[in-house]
Parts: structure tokens; sequence; C-alpha cells
């Protein structure tokens, strides 16, 4: 069979692949590559450069030690922030008025101004009422930038928890709820069992970018006097006036917000293996 | 109650002039940004979708970098990197000069990459929401690529990104209060001074905080009306 062909017809190479032609999307595309590969080995070569071992060991302890207070912060306020979000976004949803409202007025308050604003608020702002929070003995809680700025990052990360709760709830069907309540579960069991589960597959990408944007806003603590990863670069470089400082500092956030990112996408993908056809 | 109304009334007393000009200060930046910002994310969006693979990766790294840095690392990272750059470009040529880059220039640059990389997303799902049809009937009567893309592609891509771009509207307006910090005059900066002069701290964060709601308000109102002027073409489901 296969001799019968071979004799009919000869073996042919296959033509060679046309070659692909220089567009301009294709001269673009290199020269933006060249820029970036160029960007890379310019930074590389100024980094080599400007390295300078004493300095290394003498902030590389103090860029640790500022990593550490970025990670407890943005930690802690978004914990609190969970944890505060979920009663705001109940009265959010509230067909109770006096609930719904004031809900509301705070979402839209926290959302609806910069977080450099509500620290510089509540960081020198609440100094006006010293005396009275002294009286309450409230003023040492008030008097330390790092607890101003936990609160701060706390009520506003949970402005945002709680439209990302919100938003998540309420994209599950109705049926859900009347499916469950037919079964005759209770309401809270309805929520825990059947609601939730769904709902946290929507909120997990919003979660994780509200992560993410803490992490970045987080920095501003820095123009408050804590010493996180961008105070700590501050102090390096006014004390140096050497710029790697700030790159160093790049490069860290940089690593942070990529592998955290990751980190989401493969937590997206194993949750909802059970939807990909 | 008076005093209240006299440190914030006009004039030589009161800060309301002061804090007046921050206003102008942050729109205007805000406003010098968003053409800055969205000529560049469009490009980028253009870039991601393209088929030439270095051009996806370049425009990749582009997004990576600006959406993962912190706003007020990029905005030091511009106003002293470029600074320092500049400032070595003009010692080769003419040793002993020294440049000063202006604050508004630095700030406008650091919101805009940041707003771009942002914008280009924006942009990008967009694209991605128009059916390939659209293009293909485009070429089909005769319009050349340029012109499907203004004709056809476009009045349709602004409608499905809006809702997106007034997202980043209003975030970039919260992000302009990073710029006090490199020394521009706007509402955070003025209403600093006001405090520490006046030590009226919380009447004047306060009331920075209210302008910034009111811009807001002013903004989310402005675009209904863009949204409903995009919107009139739209055929009725």
């Amino acid at each position: 069979m296969s001799s019968t062909a071979s004799r009919i017809i000869e073996t042919m190479e296959r033509p060679p692949a046309p070659a692909r032609q220089w567009t301009g999307q294709r001269i673009a595309g290199h020269v933006f590559m060249g820029f970036w590969v160029l960007a890379a080995l310019g930074l590389a070569t100024f980094l080599a450069g400007a390295w300078d071992s004493e300095l290394f060991a003498r902030y590389a302890p103090n860029y640790v030690s500022g990593l550490i207070v970025t990670i407890q912060l943005v930690l802690i306020s978004i914990l609190l922030g969970a944890l505060l979000s979920a009663p705001i976004a109940y009265a959010r949803t509230s067909r109770n008025k006096f609930l719904a409202w004031p809900a509301y007025a705070y979402v839209y308050f926290f959302r609806g101004t910069p977080l450099l604003a509500q620290t510089f608020l509540i960081y020198y702002g609440l100094g006006s009422f010293r005396p009275q929070l002294e009286a309450l003995g409230l003023w040492t809680f008030f008097r330390e930038a790092w607890y101003c700025a936990v609160l701060a990052f706390t009520l506003n990360t949970a402005a945002y928890q709680a439209e990302i709760l919100r938003g998540a709830v309420q994209s599950v069907p109705r049926g859900q709820w009347e499916g469950a309540a037919s079964l005759g579960l209770h309401r809270f069991q309805t929520l825990q069992k059947i609601i939730l589960p769904q709902a946290l597959i929507v909120a997990l990408r919003p979660y994780g970018n509200e992560i993410i944007l803490m992490i970045k806003g987080s920095a501003i603590v820095a123009i408050i006097t804590v010493y996180d990863l961008m105070g700590e670069t501050r102090r390096a470089y006014s004390r140096t006036f050497d710029f790697q400082t700030y790159i160093w500092a790049a490069v860290i956030y940089l690593a942070i917000v990529e592998t955290l990112r990751n980190i989401i996408d493969w937590i997206e993908r194993r949750i909802t293996r059970h939807l990909k056809r | 109650m008076e005093t209240t109304l006299k440190l914030l009334g006009f004039g030589a007393e009161g800060w309301g002039d002061e804090i007046a000009s921050g206003v102008l200060v942050t729109v205007s930046l805000a406003l010098a940004t968003l053409p800055l910002g969205l000529a560049v994310g469009f490009l980028i969006a253009l870039a991601k979708q393209s088929q030439e693979r270095s051009l996806r990766l370049a425009a990749n790294i582009y997004t990576t970098i600006f959406r993962g840095l912190p706003e007020l690392l990029t905005l030091f990272l511009v106003f002293y990197g470029v600074q320092l750059g500049v400032q070595r470009l003009v010692a080769l040529f003419n040793p002993g000069a020294t440049i000063e880059i202006n604050a508004f220039v630095a700030g406008m640059v650091a919101l805009g990459v940041v707003f771009s990389s942002y914008a280009s997303e924006v942009f990008l799902s967009a694209f991605r929401a128009i059916p390939r049809g659209q293009y293909e009937g485009g070429y089909a009567i005769g319009l050349s690529t340029w012109q499907t893309m203004r004709l056809v592609v476009l009045p349709q891509l602004v409608r499905i990104a809006l809702p997106g771009l007034s997202n980043l509207w209003l975030i970039l307006l919260k992000d302009t209060a990073l710029v006090s910090v490199i020394g521009l005059s706007d509402i955070i900066r003025q209403s600093g001074i006001a405090a520490r002069v006046t030590k009226e701290a919380f009447l004047f964060f306060g009331v920075a905080c209210l302008l910034y709601l009111v811009l807001a308000i002013i903004s989310s109102i402005a675009f209904g009306f863009i949204e409903r002027w995009a919107g009139r073409t739209e055929p009725a489901r």
C-alpha cells in the first residue's frame, strides 16, 4: 500500500515555513522589549556599581524589621477589618433604614476619601481632643502612630471588605436561600452551609486584590513616622542619599505582590475545579 | 462655631482661600493625569492583545511593575530617580548645572503610569467583550483597520469600559493626596499647614475628607451624564 503510494508520488520535503515579516507590531514589540532589557541591564549595573557591603550590613536588618512591621500592619488590619465588615455588610443589606443608612454612609465615607486623609484625621485630628481622650484613658492609644495606623487601616479595609462580602452574598441566586428554607434549614445554617461556600468563590479575587491594595497602601504609614518597609527606606535614603535604597524597596514590594498574586491564582484554580468543563 | 466659620472663611484670617487653591491643585493634577493615563493605557491594551509575542510580553512587564509597586514608592522613584538621572545626563554636557524636576510633572507621570497600567486591564477586558464579527463586518464593508477601530470598535469599547474607568478615576482622585508628600500644595498639604498653625487638626483634616467626598460625588454625577451620552446609541434590549 505505502509502497504503491511511494512509487507513484515521490517523497517530498515539507516546504519551509514562510519567513515571519517585520511588521510594525513586531518592530514595536522588539523596541519595547529592548527598552526593558536595557533598563534591566542599566539597573543591574547601577546596583552592582553602587554595591557597598558596609551599607548592606548596616541597613539590611532595618529592611527586615520594616518588612515585618508592614506584614504585621496588613495582617492585623485585614483580620480586624474582616471581623468588622460582617456586621457592616449585614446592616447595609438590612431593610431597617436606621441600620442601612449609617452603614451606607460609613462605606461611602471610607471608600470616597483617601487613606492618607483618614490616617491624618485619626493621628493628627484626634489630637485636638486630647483632654477628652485623656479623661477616658484612651490617650495612650491615640498617642502612638502605630495604633492610629492600625485603627485607620482597619476602618478603611472594613468598608471595602463589607462591600466585597455584600456583593458576593448577593451574587448567590435567591433560589439557593429558598431551597435551603424548604429543606428546613435555619437562616444561619443556610448562610454557613449553602451561601458562604458559594459566595467565597466569588469573593476570593476581590479579597486578594484588597490584600494587595493594603500592602501597597501601607506604604503611607511612613509619613506618620511608623517605620515600616517604606519608612525604613526613607530613613536609609535620608542618611545615605543613595538611590539604591529605593530600588531595593521596589524589588521587595514587587516580589511580595507578585508572590501573593500567584498564590491567589493558584487557590482560585484549585477551588473552581468543579466548575471547569 | 463662630471661630470655626472664621477659620474656614476666606481672607487674611481664614484658611478658606488656601484650601480652595489646594482643591484647584488636586483637581488640575487629576485632570492633567487623566488623558495621559488613558492614552498610554489604551496603547498598552492594544499591545497586550497583539499577535506579536514580544509586544505582549513587554506590555505585561509594564503592567506587572506599575501595578505591583506602592503608589507612594512610584512617586518617589519618579521624583528622585528622574531628578538624579537628568542631573547625571546634564552633568555630561554642562557640569555644575542643577535641574529641579517640577513636583507637578513628577506627580503627573507617577500617577499616570499607575493609572495606565490599571486602565490597560480595563480596556483589554472591554476589547475581549467585543465580538470578532464586529471587526470582520467593518472590513467587509471596506473600512480600513483604523476606520474600523474608530467607527465600529471604539464607540462600543467606550461604553463597555466606562464603569471600570470611572472607578479608576475615583482611585486617581484619591491617589493625588500622595503628592502632598513631595511638596505639592494640594488639599492635604494646605489643610495640614492650616492644622499646624491653628492647632485645629480635626477640623481641617475633616474638611479635607469632606472635600474629597464632594469631588467624588461630583464625579459620579458627571459619569452618570457621560454614561447616558455613551449609551445613547445602544440598541434597546
